[in-house]
């Protein structure tokens, strides 16, 4: 359905042409250039906001990544103070994690998920602007900090009293507490806004057993982070009134407990995790099947063990806390439901190589970006499996064994799986491939680095090397590995660069060319259905759904012995993009204006009230703006948009 | 097939009758009357010294459930309406619960106190 | 202008609002399960300060209680009216609402300056802080849909508030009774439930 579905205007003008209040209430126009972008409501534009912004801090993070094992990479290192040093780790992880890792997530969710469904956009268009500004003011705000006294130091796991005001006195935990409630602003009000999407503005006859299994991955992320982020909030809020306001939750002195911030912090850390990794199965599960041009596997399971994992996710957090005196009977029971959260994703590991058993697989770049991503998150897995043997958790526990386990699943799970989508889906959103020449040195180099950074981990950690520390003395025995994991940590910088160059050179050789001609991949799903770049308006006919990857059906049938022929090319199942004058929602400035009050508040919260008051009123007066603007350019004529026609 | 696929959407949407079956404002007026004396039942005992912990708290936690039902099926609308909002509430609901009872069994709290 | 007080041609049938609200209110569980679980951990921890056996006034919360509680009647009240066309009674129940919301925060006010003055400060304790931030949270909450019904009261002066956007009148209204709903709660397990005495 195209009807613009707007959050309630309270007051419209029912005669849109005569009465137009003050010029700020209405409606941007659109068009192109920075304006469009600022004011754009169009969840593709949005989907290219936040992965652009997310590479951004995802090169952010890196760079702090290399300070960290430039460090590290001999014993006595000078290269960072024990300070500074906390601070570019803490960094490093807050980065990856919260500004590159779930952007770029949100950024597959935003520009595919109406595509995968059949929609025109999201339910609430202002509200997805508003999420992206959001995180982007508040991933500013956080990194501020380095220019105001100091980043945050606590880590990104935050024990309190640790970052309380006595043992951090510097802002940077408040830069922590406020700006990460910011961001977490923008993921709840995404996961509310993508969850009725979903469940509201499917193409007619799509069921939610006929969604591409990334659709449905996203979905259980999306009602992970909308039950997830409020647990966080509280935790954020209780640091920040601790710090700011006196308040003693984690003042031991008076009674506090320093297990209540870990408590709080991991019931949302644990589902963080699949938030961070459900997106990159769901990726791969798309690019798995077009590239073994089979089916996935076990379609019902692959869509089963994603909601058990977002379920069973719920029952495991302590399992981040067997060493903190949390005693015998509870640190058993988190061991035990830790060892069966690994069923339902070796579910999916077994679907994922059985799709490609027996299929005509073809190793584009990401084919084996997704390939890496089965083979290095079981390498992530089975380490996980053995933290979840508590006694033997004890020894791996605070050493490089656990750094290993989180990046092999992190960076070898998500971030390849990322990447496996920015290859597959580079022609949908921007008309052109990028180079596959260049795609698989990328893979093949960000392996190499990647293994060579974090296999020698597991040996440091055994060996008994601690993890969030700044230095080591010489004669342990850590300096050899550590040295390989600094050449492997430059050589991962390398093919991030060799990506970046793919990006730039990919783009300069196909301007000037006309734009890749559809489904480029002969794929299975909805997206590929339109041209490439996806129109502004989606589809020109909203497509009547019939089946399970229907797409590849409109395409191959089968003939009398059952076997796969195809019955029609891409061209004629393909829509044109030549529909005219669909009506999609309306540009707003006032999601921009919202977000850029919020850290002007956190500011505020730091230093001066001033700016709580500047801030406040910004986001206010924003809030007020978008409430009451016009639902539409009343200027703009349209007509309602149309469906298939069925009876073909 | 097409015939097909229209069912399916039919059968998707929940029937939009019960939108307008309202309770009356005199339905109201009594629910509050029953939330109203469920109240005053549970102040009182606060000031009937001596009833025992055993008793006392399960009896409160029982009328404390009946009134957030009364609230939530009548006023919030929730026993007309498409059972997908109540499946959303109640997964919230049953999910912090389970989860923040864990957290306090950790804490030992259930005999600490 | 989109008329979004009739179920959209959406593939569940229901409105994007009203589901977005619910999905939003199953958040809110979340929210308030961690406030109000802090509290329990610390309600015994008082340190040198007041105890919350010595310092609760149950008569007193249990009338505030009472006029949130019958907020909710008048909230659906003005929902009902809005319903039937009466713009009018919709008025009154919605300004009733928030005058009956205005009376639980003032009372919220005057039992957080008596706390105040008897000793229990926001960073006396654990169990103060607890307190404070609980009660407060749900406060905020209380005075947030006190401005919201407010503006929709003024909306309704106006003449914008009819039949066609009850919808607008209903979702205010779910919210309105979550947050009574979540002082339910409050007022039985923080209240009633016996406290620890110093």
């Amino acid at each position: 359905m195209t009807q613009t579905i707007e959050p309630s205007a309270m007051e419209t003008s029912n005669d849109g042409n005569s009465h137009r209040p003050l010029g700020v209430y209405t409606r941007p126009k659109g068009g192109s250039g920075w304006r469009d972008w600022v004011t754009t409501v169009d969840h593709k534009k949005i989907g290219i906001l936040y992965g652009a912004a997310a590479l951004l801090f995802f090169v952010i993070g890196g760079i702090e990544a290399l300070l960290i094992r430039l460090q590290l990479a001999t014993p006595d290192g000078t290269v960072l103070g024990a300070d500074t040093y906390n601070q570019v780790y803490t960094m490093h992880g807050v980065t990856m994690i919260f500004l590159a890792a779930m952007p770029l997530a949100a950024a597959f969710a935003n520009y595919l998920i109406p595509l995968q469904i059949g929609a025109r956009d999201v339910a609430f268009p202002r509200l997805n602007a508003m999420s992206f500004w959001v995180f982007l003011a508040g991933g500013i705000f956080i990194n501020l900090s380095w220019i105001l006294g100091g980043a945050p130091d606590g880590g990104w796991f935050a024990y309190a009293p640790n970052t309380g005001i006595v043992f951090s006195p510097s802002h940077g935990m408040d830069f922590y507490a406020l700006g990460l409630q910011i961001t977490g602003i923008a993921s709840l009000v995404s996961g509310i806004n993508l969850t009725v999407t979903i469940f509201n503005m499917r193409a007619p006859g799509m069921t939610l057993f006929k969604m591409p299994v990334f659709t449905w991955m996203m979905l259980v992320v999306q009602l992970l982070l909308v039950f997830a982020m409020p647990v966080i909030a509280v935790a954020l809020f209780l640091l920040a009134f601790s710090r700011l306001f006196g308040a003693t939750f984690f003042n031991p002195e008076l009674g506090g407990d320093p297990l209540l911030w870990q408590h709080l912090f991991w019931i949302f850390g644990h589902p963080e995790v699949y938030i961070l990794v459900l997106p990159a199965f769901g990726i791969i599960s798309e690019v798995i099947p077009t590239f073994s041009r089979k089916p996935i596997f076990g379609y019902p399971f692959m869509v089963f063990s994603g909601i058990a994992i977002g379920f069973m996710g719920w029952g495991v957090w302590a399992h981040h806390m067997f060493v903190s005196g949390i005693g015998p009977v509870s640190v058993a029971a988190f061991s035990l439901s830790t060892m069966f959260i690994a069923v339902p994703t070796g579910i999916k590991i077994l679907n994922w190589m059985a799709t490609m058993w027996g299929g005509r697989v073809k190793f584009t770049a990401a084919m084996l970006f997704a390939i890496g991503v089965v083979t290095m998150f079981t390498i992530g897995g089975l380490s996980g499996v053995t933290h979840s043997v508590a006694p033997a958790d004890t020894q791996q526990t605070d050493t490089y064994y656990i750094v290993a386990h989180f990046h092999y699943v992190i960076f070898g799970g998500i971030i390849f799986g990322i990447f496996s989508g920015f290859y597959f889906w580079w022609p949908k959103v921007f008309g052109h491939k990028l180079s596959e020449r260049m795609g698989k040195l990328n893979f093949w180099v960000m392996l190499v680095g990647f293994n060579l950074t974090f296999g020698p981990m597991h040996i440091l950690g055994l060996q008994g090397m601690s993890r969030r520390i700044d230095t080591y003395s010489p004669g342990f025995g850590f300096e050899a590995w550590n040295l390989v994991a600094t050449i492997g940590a430059f050589i991962i910088a390398l093919s991030v660069l060799i990506f970046l160059i793919n990006v730039i050179t990919s783009a300069r050789r196909a301007r000037g060319l006309p734009p890749i001609g559809p489904d480029p991949w002969d794929a299975r799903s909805l997206e590929w259905m339109t041209p490439n770049p996806t129109p502004v308006h989606n589809f020109d006919e909203i497509p009547i759904v019939e089946s399970l990857d229907e797409f590849w059906h409109r395409k191959y049938g089968s003939d009398e012995d059952g076997k796969v022929v195809r019955v029609a090319s891409a061209e004629e199942v393909c829509q044109d993009g030549s529909a005219e004058g669909v009506h999609l929602p309306s540009p707003s400035y006032w999601p921009l204006v919202f977000a850029i009050g919020l850290p002007f508040i956190g500011l505020g919260l730091i230093y001066s009230l001033w700016f709580c008051i500047f801030g406040g009123a910004l986001s206010l007066m924003g809030l007020y703006a978008w409430v009451f603007e016009p639902v539409d350019d009343p200027d703009i004529d349209h007509h309602e948009p149309q469906k298939e026609d069925v009876s073909d | 097939m097409s015939t097909e696929t229209e069912h399916i959407v039919e059968s998707d949407k929940s029937d939009d009758e019960h939108v307008h079956e309202h309770p009356s404002d005199k339905k109201y007026f009594q629910i509050a009357g029953v939330l109203a004396i469920l109240t005053a039942l549970e102040v009182g005992t606060y000031f009937f010294e001596g009833i025992p912990g055993e008793i006392l708290i399960p009896l409160l936690m029982i009328m404390m459930v009946v009134k957030f039902f009364y609230v939530a099926a009548w006023f919030m609308h929730l026993r007309f309406d498409n059972s997908l909002f109540m499946k959303f509430f109640v997964s919230g609901l049953v999910l912090a619960s389970v989860v923040y009872a864990v957290f306090l069994t950790v804490f030992e709290f259930w005999h600490k106190g | 202008m989109t008329d979004q007080t009739h179920s959209e041609e959406t593939s569940t049938g229901i409105s994007h609002n009203k589901l977005g609200m619910w999905v939003f209110l199953g958040s809110e569980c979340l929210l308030f399960g961690a406030l109000i679980s802090t509290y329990l951990l610390y309600r015994g921890r008082f340190a040198d300060g007041p105890a919350p056996g010595d310092i609760f006034d149950i008569p007193f919360t249990s009338v505030s209680s009472f006029v949130l509680l019958m907020s909710s009647l008048t909230m659906v009240l003005a929902l009902s009216a809005l319903q039937r066309g009466d713009e009018r009674n919709n008025r009154l129940w919605l300004l009733t609402t928030a005058l009956l919301g205005a009376v639980f925060v003032g009372g919220q006010v005057y039992e957080f300056t008596t706390f105040l003055r008897e000793g229990l400060g926001y960073k006396t304790s654990p169990f103060s802080s607890a307190f404070f931030t609980l009660t407060g949270f749900h406060g905020v909450h209380v005075s947030l849909g006190v401005i919201f019904l407010m503006s929709l009261y003024v909306s309704s002066v106006r003449g914008n508030l009819h039949k066609e956007r009850a919808e607008t009148v209903e979702l205010i209204g779910l919210y309105w009774h979550f947050v009574d709903i979540v002082w339910i709660f409050i007022f039985t397990v923080i209240y009633l439930v016996p406290s620890p005495t110093s």
